[in-house]
């Protein structure tokens, strides 16, 4: 166990400083690091210090919320299906997203943005638990999830098409593929609020999720206040999918594949899964923010297609171990 | 003699004006409206879009308010019942081969790319209105102020011409002949491109650009338009001269370039004497 926390976290430190010397502005790893230390304020530092750290500092901090709070969906609803992305919560705050910045509240509030995706998030994440029910099968929770998600995404085209603006309509594939280019630290500062609270709410829920795994008869017989581990559950999940999906568009399937990929190494235990997951998400949208700078360097490919290509077959994978559940 | 001879040639003139031309024209793109609209007899023009009313976008916004607007749909063009229908390459093929099969003479323009391409489709906009007489004093007019607008000699400051969702504009593009013209080098081209593309910002903040030619964000916000807004663009403009992108002058092939051109060579001659005080 510790030795997996240290295996990942020197991961993330390591592609952390990876993150830091890849750019399209061709520049020497040492040459770098040294201008992020430089208070010159010469190209280079601008650089370092307003593009590559808050791009580098984001992908920590968002992989790590959602590869977070999809172990904490999964351990809640006993489902390795249930990911903010399938599920429809990350479209529901792309919706809250756009809302905010056409009806010129993202201008008028330094946090609309943000509490707008977290408003779209939670009536994302309420939504689906309602219809799929806390102990819902999973081909109810699959279905609600495709529902959610596709009237989400319409309504978000409809709201985009519809702006007087002429280039709102090319926004789509951002709030669909997520994208962490040419992000600024003020983007840090008004994101980190909203998944440090939510990372801090569903870390208290360690006790309750591995409670959960007797069922729940097995949790009340333990002393488990359930209604108050699902309201925690509901509002960190969309403490951080809002403020993630926010500042970088909906990132899908991290929270599927990380917590699915470690779940052997914790022993099964959904407690021990969440931080693990939570470093791990770290680990996989900075491998795949890395691999979308080295596939494209100039085009900004959006990160939602390489998570995807990695993604979208284990979920099928998933949905064939799980067949007989749907049955 | 010779009156009679100017007189032949006046009433050949009403003739083939009044006559042989189209009578009724229904432009449905941005920049064939203006260019119809410079060079179409009275009448003649019968619509043109609505988006040539839109201030932001078109150079002739108050000229529009005159003619009926129409959006480009096959349907309402074929119930203005035109002779000649001009469009551009971006109205759907759908529409345009729509309004072929229906009988009518459709002319497609293509994008201007190049000052070159400005003075064929002013041309060719004399030539299918039968308006070539506008038409040529049109363009002796647009050369001797391009001709005029040249700047003679001096250095050439790097301009970097950056738009929303972080597009640049290469030589081969009309933006970059309006720089060119305007006696600026364009860092698109040290950089590699061709044509418009997407510039990131880390390479534009590494080619610190002398001039930072931006575009104003509309009043309804969009997220594309958010590079213009990022510390580093900031910075660039408060440290560079840094001009304004006026979308309805620079977007299409007309003669109102040339205002893009004269209010960037303004720019240029700011930053000069600024360098020069130095």
């Amino acid at each position: 166990m510790t030795r997996l926390m240290l295996l990942l976290l020197v991961a993330v430190l390591a592609l952390f400083l990876v993150s830091l010397t890849l750019g399209p502005a061709d520049v020497g790893m040492g040459e770098s690091l040294a201008a992020l230390f430089d208070d010159s304020y010469g190209p280079l530092t601008l650089v370092m210090q307003e593009i590559r750290l808050p791009r580098a500092i984001l992908a920590v901090l968002l992989g790590g919320g959602l590869g977070l709070s999809g172990a904490a969906m999964q351990g809640y609803l006993r489902n390795p299906l249930a990911e903010p992305g399938l599920i429809g919560v990350s479209s529901s705050a792309a919706l809250g997203a756009v809302l905010a910045i056409n009806s010129g509240l993202a201008a008028a509030l330094t946090l609309g943005l943000p509490m707008a995706a977290l408003a779209g998030a939670l009536a994302g994440v309420f939504l689906v638990m309602a219809l799929a029910g806390s102990h819902g099968s999973s081909l109810s929770l699959i279905l609600a999830g495709i529902a959610i998600s596709a009237l989400a995404a319409a309504l978000t085209s409809l709201v985009l098409n519809l702006s007087p603006n002429p280039f709102a309509a090319n926004e789509i594939v951002f709030w669909m593929m997520g994208s962490l280019a040419d992000r600024s630290m003020q983007h840090v500062w008004l994101v980190l609020p909203f998944v440090a609270t939510g990372a801090a709410l569903l870390l208290t829920l360690a006790r309750g999720l591995d409670a959960l795994t007797l069922g729940e008869d097995g949790a009340r017989t333990l002393g488990m206040n359930l209604n108050r581990l699902r309201l925690l559950l509901v509002i960190g999940t969309a403490s951080i999918v809002g403020g993630a999906t926010a500042t970088a568009g909906a990132i899908g399937f991290i929270g599927l594949v990380v917590p699915h990929i470690l779940r052997p190494f914790v022993g099964w235990q959904p407690s021990r899964l969440l931080w693990a997951s939570g470093l791990g998400g770290a680990v996989m949208l900075q491998l795949a923010d890395i691999a979308v700078r080295v596939i494209f360097p100039a085009r900004d490919l959006k990160l939602g297609v390489v998570t995807a290509l990695v993604g979208a077959p284990l979920f099928l994978h998933l949905i064939y171990k799980t067949r007989k559940g749907l049955a | 003699m010779r009156r009679l001879f100017g007189i032949v040639l006046a009433l050949s003139w009403v003739a083939t004006g009044a006559f042989a031309g189209p009578t009724r024209v229904v432009s449905m793109n941005l920049c064939t409206d203006q260019l119809a609209m410079l060079l179409a007899a009275p009448g003649q023009l019968a619509s043109v879009s609505y988006i040539a009313r839109d201030r932001r976008a078109s150079a002739m916004a108050d000229a529009a308010m005159a003619y009926p607007v129409n959006h480009g749909r096959a349907e309402e063009i074929y119930l203005l019942k035109p002779d000649l229908v001009i469009a551009g390459a971006h109205s759907t093929r759908a529409t345009t081969e729509m309004l072929q099969r229906l009988g009518l003479r459709v002319e497609v323009f293509q994008p201007a790319n190049s000052l070159q391409d400005v003075r064929e489709r002013i041309r060719r906009m004399g030539e299918i209105l039968e308006r070539q007489e506008q038409a040529a004093s049109l363009l002796s007019a647009f050369d001797a102020q391009i001709a005029d607008l040249q700047p003679v000699g001096g250095p050439l400051p790097r301009a970097a011409l950056y738009a929303a969702n972080s597009y640049t504009s290469g030589p081969k593009t009309l933006a970059g002949q309006i720089l060119e013209a305007a006696g600026l080098s364009n860092i698109a081209a040290e950089l590699g491109y061709e044509r418009s593309g997407k510039l990131p910002l880390e390479v534009l903040a590494m080619a610190q650009p002398d001039l930072l030619v931006g575009t104003s964000p509309y009043p309804r916000a969009s997220r594309s338009e958010e590079n213009l807004a990022h510390p580093v663009v900031r910075h660039l403009r408060a440290q560079s001269a840094s001009g304004q992108m006026q979308y309805a002058d620079w977007v299409c092939g007309t003669p109102h370039v040339l205002r893009a051109i004269e209010n960037l060579a303004q720019e240029r001659r700011h930053l000069l004497e600024k360098e020069s005080q130095e």
